[in-house]
């Protein structure tokens, strides 16, 4: 008796979770609500967010069906140039969006659509921090990322106005991972210039992604004092040059021990203790930490490298079709998402929203870096952190509110490629 | 002219229909393969060949006719040290896959008696082909790494008192990989070519006073030829042609002119990843070509 009180209750406890999320969004006009069972969304994007999940819970709450299609950074962006028909919402990081702007494949969204952009962290509708500051404009900041010019969507605006490029939703701030254990300590490690440190020669690895895997040398470059650059985002030929000249003589020297393309090998190298000190993922870090190693995320003093990814609907959509894929996208950012990802440690464009779909204490640990007053589960339940831990780096704007650098694509960006294999090969 | 000429001279008149309609079958026993292989294969050849004069943007493809994707490949260094990194990863391999797929091969042929105990032995060989590719090679990692099975076991004899770090993330990780995976495909062949050999011919050469090793390189080497020259444009073909292993074992440190090629994919850039593959597709039909050239596979095949 008491069992199917409990489970009555929990499911209660679901459903009135469901109809608070309802709540906030609804406006879905019943005239043809009928029809709209029919639509089918696809949302396509990288596997850490377009999560089945997300997609399932979804289709429940908004009553058409959303498929979730998980794909790689380079499929991606094929399929939404060369058959933008098979995407509907996509699922784009910042750094596509140089590629895919003003090619038509994707549609400008009105803020007017997009109900929750009111209660959207002030880094995405102005470019600055809570506290009044601006972000750091070096590679593509969101201020340059998220407006278009006009409703046409051919250019980036550079500053807010009526027609969003895509609907913010995570976002986070990268850094290097280490192995307490084995480089003597957590306060060992301070700066991005340690990457480079002899005394950590053969024990270092890079993510083999050149925009990326330059950047974090450039970094370390300019904290170590060789020299400073413009744009640490957009180089010019001179200082890629000089960048991957110095890393030549490092990886000649034997200072990297790999070049990482997925998310497990960087856990495996560090989980190994191959490497003590690399380019890693947030959620890497956890999953190495969960195998009961110690692997710490530092808070590096120049700050942390940035990125975001957001919604943007393609330009095929029309009619009932856009308005369920609007209907979606104010869905994804009205909580159950928000409180989904902040588990596995990303932040909702929309915290206000995540906070009700998170317990205190999970909010307490996610957000404002405050130690776990209970055992910390990522989404599926499995324990990621023991009660008392801390979050890496403390709460969302002593994080956020401390990028040096956002991911990018980088005007010279055909050379990069072309250095970087000239660097991987030597 | 006589009648018997005269009936040779309309025997030979009407010899040549009856030799076309033959031609004319062989033609159509050939044609669903063309068929496949144009479509398949000449067509996809032909866009890429076509791409690899375009020009190109950050996200379009510009239809176009330059040599700038040539040029920049024939100017740079980085082409050379790719090639010569393939090809010498191609070179030890090919060497040691061809020794040891020749031994095991002779082992199965020569030495095992009874043909069930033999097709066991070579299902045996097969075996690892069980599980996928990935993992076979993947599972070097742990058993090779710094912490690894392999060092421990060294460290714990008292052999060494470091771990060797040389053995993953390195040229030797690729090779231990490739010969892994590739073996099978040189003892197939080489089997299959001297199980064709008659066995009278090794006892003759016993008979007039060869030792084991002279028969071996005398008799056995030259007969199983077809064999070698296949197995060997398999793993050559298969060396050339690939990124994945080279990538995942050395760790990245090493690339290969597909890994290269398939970065400039990842970054949309088409046309000189079209003409990188163009002159890759026509320095392994060479190397193909060269084999077969040594070796007469056709004419030794029908044999």
């Amino acid at each position: 008796m008491k069992r199917i009180n409990r489970r009555l209750l929990l499911k209660g406890a679901a459903a009135g979770g469901a109809i608070a999320a309802t709540e906030t969004i609804t406006g879905f006009p019943t005239v043809w609500a009928q029809n709209a069972k029919d639509i089918t969304l696809v949302h396509a994007g990288g596997s850490y967010a377009a999560i089945k999940e997300i997609g399932e819970q979804a289709s429940k709450d908004l009553g058409f069906k959303i498929v979730m299609q998980a794909i790689t950074d380079d499929v991606q962006l094929n399929r939404s140039l060369t058959q933008p028909n098979t995407i509907d919402i996509n699922n784009i990081d910042s750094t596509k969006l140089p590629y895919l702007a003003g090619k038509g494949v994707l549609a400008p969204i009105p803020v007017s659509k997009y109900k929750l952009w009111g209660e959207t962290v002030p880094l995405f509708t102005k470019g600055s921090y809570p506290n009044g500051t601006m972000a750091s404009t070096q590679g593509l900041s969101p201020i340059e990322a998220m407006f278009y010019e006009a409703a046409d969507g051919k250019k980036l605006a550079s500053k807010p106005t009526e027609f969003l490029t895509m609907i913010p939703t995570i976002y986070n701030a990268d850094t290097l991972g280490i192995r307490p254990d084995l480089v003597g300590g957590r306060d060992k490690i301070t700066s991005w210039k340690d990457l480079l440190d002899p005394k950590y020669k053969g024990k270092t690895a890079l993510v083999d992604y050149a925009p990326v895997g330059v950047m974090d040398v450039a970094m370390a470059l300019e904290s170590r004092g060789d020299f400073k650059y413009k744009d640490k985002g957009n180089m010019t030929k001179e200082e890629i040059d000089k960048t991957v000249k110095i890393m030549v003589d490092l990886k000649k020297g034997g200072h990297f021990r790999s070049f990482w393309s997925t998310f497990d090998q960087s856990v495996n190298l560090m989980a190994s203790g191959e490497v003590v000190v690399q380019s890693m993922w947030s959620p890497a870090v956890t999953a190495v930490r969960s195998r009961g190693i110690d692997c710490y995320y530092v808070p590096l003093k120049e700050g942390y490298r940035g990125w975001f990814v957001g919604l943007a609907p393609m330009a095929h959509l029309s009619g009932l079709k856009l308005d369920c894929a609007y209907e979606y996208m104010n869905w994804f950012n009205s909580g159950w998402q928000g409180g989904f990802i902040a588990k596995q440690g990303y932040y909702s464009a929309v915290p206000s929203t995540a906070k009700k779909f998170l317990t205190p204490e999970e909010w307490d640990y996610w957000y404002d870096g405050k130690p776990a007053a209970v055992d910390i589960k990522d989404p599926y339940g499995t324990l990621m952190e023991k009660k008392g831990s801390t979050r890496d780096g403390g709460a969302i704007w002593d994080r956020m509110g401390n990028i040096a650098c956002w991911n990018t694509v980088m005007d010279e960006d055909r050379y990069l490629t072309r250095r970087w294999n000239e660097f991987i090969s030597s | 002219m006589t009648s018997i000429e005269h009936a040779a001279a309309l025997l030979e008149e009407q010899a040549p229909p009856a030799e076309n309609a033959g031609e004319r079958a062989s033609w159509w026993q050939v044609a669903p393969m063309v068929a496949v292989l144009t479509l398949f294969f000449g067509l996809p050849m032909l866009v890429v060949l076509v791409v690899s004069f375009f020009d190109f943007d950050r996200s379009d493809i510009i239809p176009a006719f330059i040599l700038d994707n040539y040029v920049e490949l024939f100017t740079r260094e980085v082409t050379l040290r790719l090639y010569a990194s393939s090809l010498k990863f191609a070179l030890i391999v090919w060497a040691i896959t061809l020794l040891i797929g020749f031994n095991i091969a002779y082992f199965l042929v020569f030495h095992v008696r009874g043909l069930l105990v033999q097709i066991g032995l070579f299902l045996l060989c097969t075996v690892p082909f069980l599980t996928s590719n990935i993992i076979r090679m993947i599972s070097w990692i742990p058993f090779l790494g710094r912490n690894g099975i392999f060092n421990q076991a060294l460290q714990g004899a008292g052999i060494t008192n470091a771990p060797l770090e040389f053995l993953l993330f390195s040229d030797f990780a690729v090779v231990v990989a490739y010969v892994h995976l590739f073996t099978l495909f040189m003892v197939v062949p080489i089997f299959n070519a001297m199980a064709r050999i008659d066995k009278s011919l090794l006892e003759a050469s016993r008979d007039a006073g060869a030792g084991r090793v002279r028969t071996v390189f005398e008799v056995v080497l030259p007969l199983s030829r077809t064999g070698i020259a296949l197995g060997s444009i398999f793993v050559i073909t298969l060396v050339m042609g690939d990124s994945f292993v080279v990538r995942t074992m050395s760790g990245g440190q090493s690339a290969s002119v597909v890994s290269a090629l398939q970065n400039e994919v990842a970054a949309l850039q088409y046309p000189p990843a079209a003409a990188s593959a163009v002159i890759m597709v026509i320095i392994v039909t060479l190397m193909v070509a060269g084999i077969l050239r040594l070796v007469d596979v056709r004419k030794e095949l029908a044999r």
